[in-house]
């Protein structure tokens, strides 16, 4: 490790100083022009008419909004009430994502509380085999897992065989699919923040509970978790967010049912029977959901960080 | 033994083990099924290698190898672009002293962690769509370069960080010029930093198919489309040698970022 940066290396911070406009054109120009445009564009698309062959007509409409919140019967004569089929999309997969969520904190603080309080070098080999699944391509995990759980898969296979069960384990096209492949697919998004706050956390404190006669689960409710809570938050958000938006377990572990907000996007944007301005607006309400919470999350770590 | 206690909490161990078993189950039956003989999925015909013949001599051989190509070109070259835009970035963020619109400009570099990837990928199918660009394969590059941005940043940002600036101070009272500091004395230190940069880019370019999906255009594959593409169909035994074969190439790459930042850390 580099010793701490000193203060008499001013002049070595500010090297870059006269360079500064053109190393950051690149940056900009790539984020600026190739997303945060498109995201503009969208919005705008958000308001547009659709054309029946995908695409729009450029031409001011709220259809599109109008068509997730307003509900006017079947042929647009009924009076408006509130349309609740996208809406009960939204909340399916806020509730598939949270319940992945909870399953990644039950199964990752445990893990992430053990390997911090191994030494120093069997931590880092943990923390390798935690990360290896991270590298491996997502899609093919979430196939492999559908091969796994599959009827005749391998792990009803293996449950039949050793008399755990005596009918295969109907898995495969289910909700608990869903939440097991989006477990399966964020599990390390929550071990390595959880991990990063135990490793910091000073285990005096724990002493001291417990030399006041604290038990261990008490110590751990009072004192370990409010203390690593940024950790943990941190890590539920690197879960939460992208499986809410996800797209592959929903569509290779679920079945009709499990249909979620990635789905209903990518519907949007096939050829002949998509909806342009429609799938524009599903894509701004759940960038705005997500933007919200990650507000909401800096907010809170910066009203942490004042004393 | 109270320092013991404290530490220690009954079944955190077993369910430590759960958590890898559930990470590497999948992978590893997958991995043994690749070298299953029997056609069926289901029964075991012993250990054979046709599977992987079968993916390099196939029916869906040029499919794949095509797949693989387009794949691997993206990949390689998303990545080296992506790791020398964030490379300058991180210099400007971390070297350049402070100015008005850093933390924006540091938003902007983490936007595309953000956003979450399937507005990305409505985003540019309708930019692009807008502006025309029909290429799969030049769309497919755009995209990747821009989300590869800060994966390649965070790695390099965290390295320089940890350089003391009075290397280069130190290289210019000698005289070098700051073309000589940069590549003679900065960019050694960096290395590791930038080596991981690209290969985290490397793998995350690879990785991609909500994107790409969306983006690619008729007629383009890049290997997760044609994977996906298959899968629809029901998994057959040559798609899990295939995924063995990148299993294989992503620990390949895990691991060589692992010794490099392990290396990396013993330096100065």
């Amino acid at each position: 490790m580099a010793g701490p940066a000193t203060d008499s290396g001013s002049s070595a911070e500010s090297t870059y100083r006269s360079a500064r406009i053109p190393l950051l054109v690149p940056t900009w120009v790539m984020i600026g022009v190739f997303l945060v445009l498109p995201v503009a564009l969208m919005a705008v698309y958000s308001f547009l008419t659709k054309e029946m062959r995908g695409g729009v007509i450029w031409e001011f409409s709220l259809a599109a909004y109008d068509q997730f919140f307003v509900n006017r019967g079947l042929f647009g004569d009924e009076p408006a009430s509130l349309e609740w089929t996208y809406i009960n999309v939204f909340a399916r997969s806020i509730a598939q994502a949270g319940i992945a969520t909870v399953l990644c904190l039950l199964i990752g603080f445990p893990t992430a509380w053990f390997i911090a309080t191994r030494p120093p070098e069997t931590r880092g080999v943990w923390l390798f085999l935690i990360t290896v699944p991270y590298w491996v391509n997502l899609l093919i995990r979430t196939v492999s897992l559908r091969f796994l759980i599959r009827e005749n898969g391998p792990l009803n296979d293996a449950l039949m065989g050793a008399g755990v069960i005596s009918q295969p384990l109907a898995l495969i096209n289910t909700d608990f699919a869903v939440q097991l492949g989006l477990f399966y697919s964020y599990l390390p998004f929550m071990v390595l923040p959880v991990y990063a706050a135990v490793e910091r956390y000073n285990f005096t404190w724990s002493e001291a509970a417990a030399d006041l006669y604290a038990s261990r689960w008490v110590v751990l409710r009072e004192i370990v978790l409010p203390i690593v809570k940024p950790g943990i938050i941190a890590g539920c958000l690197l879960v939460f967010i992208p499986s809410l938006g996800a797209f592959l377990a929903p569509n290779l572990l679920g079945g009709a049912k499990s249909f979620m907000i990635g789905s209903l996007i990518d519907e949007q944007f096939k050829k002949s029977l998509g909806n342009w301005p429609f799938g524009a607006a599903v894509s701004m309400i759940l960038m705005s959901l997500v933007l919200i919470l990650l507000l909401l999350y800096a907010r809170s770590t910066a009203r942490q960080e004042r004393p | 033994m109270a320092l013991r206690s404290v530490r220690h909490y009954p079944g955190f161990f077993s369910v430590a083990l759960i958590c890898l078993i559930i990470l590497y189950a999948p992978l590893v039956v997958v991995m043994i099924y690749s070298f299953n003989a029997s056609p069926s999925l289901t029964n075991w015909g012993g250990v054979s290698l046709r599977w992987y013949f079968d993916v390099f001599t196939g029916p869906e051989a040029p499919r794949f190898k095509a797949a693989a190509w387009n794949s691997l070109t993206i990949a390689i070259l998303a990545s080296t672009i992506a790791t020398g835009i964030a490379t300058a970035a991180a210099l400007a963020m971390l070297r350049s002293g402070k100015f008005k619109g850093r933390s924006l400009t540091f938003a902007l570099i983490n936007l595309p962690l953000m956003v979450p990837e399937i507005v990305i990928a409505v985003a540019t199918l309708i930019f692009f769509t807008m502006v025309g660009i029909t290429t799969g394969y030049l769309t497919i590059l755009i995209a990747h370069i821009t989300f590869c941005i800060p994966f390649a940043y965070l790695p390099i940002a965290a390295r320089l960080q940890g350089i003391d600036g009075s290397y280069e101070a130190a290289a210019r009272d000698l005289y070098a010029t700051r073309l000589q500091s940069f590549f003679l004395v900065l960019l050694p230190l960096l290395a590791p930093g930038v080596v991981s940069g690209f290969l985290l880019a490397f793998i995350i370019s690879l990785d991609d198919f909500i994107i790409t999906n969306f983006v690619k255009g008729a007629g383009m594959e890049t290997l997760p489309t044609a994977i996906f593409g298959s899968v629809k169909q029901g998994i057959k035994p040559n798609i899990m040698a295939i995924s063995t074969l990148m299993l294989a190439v992503s620990i390949l790459f895990v691991t060589l970022s692992y010794l490099i930042n392990r290396k990396g850390r013993k330096g100065p």
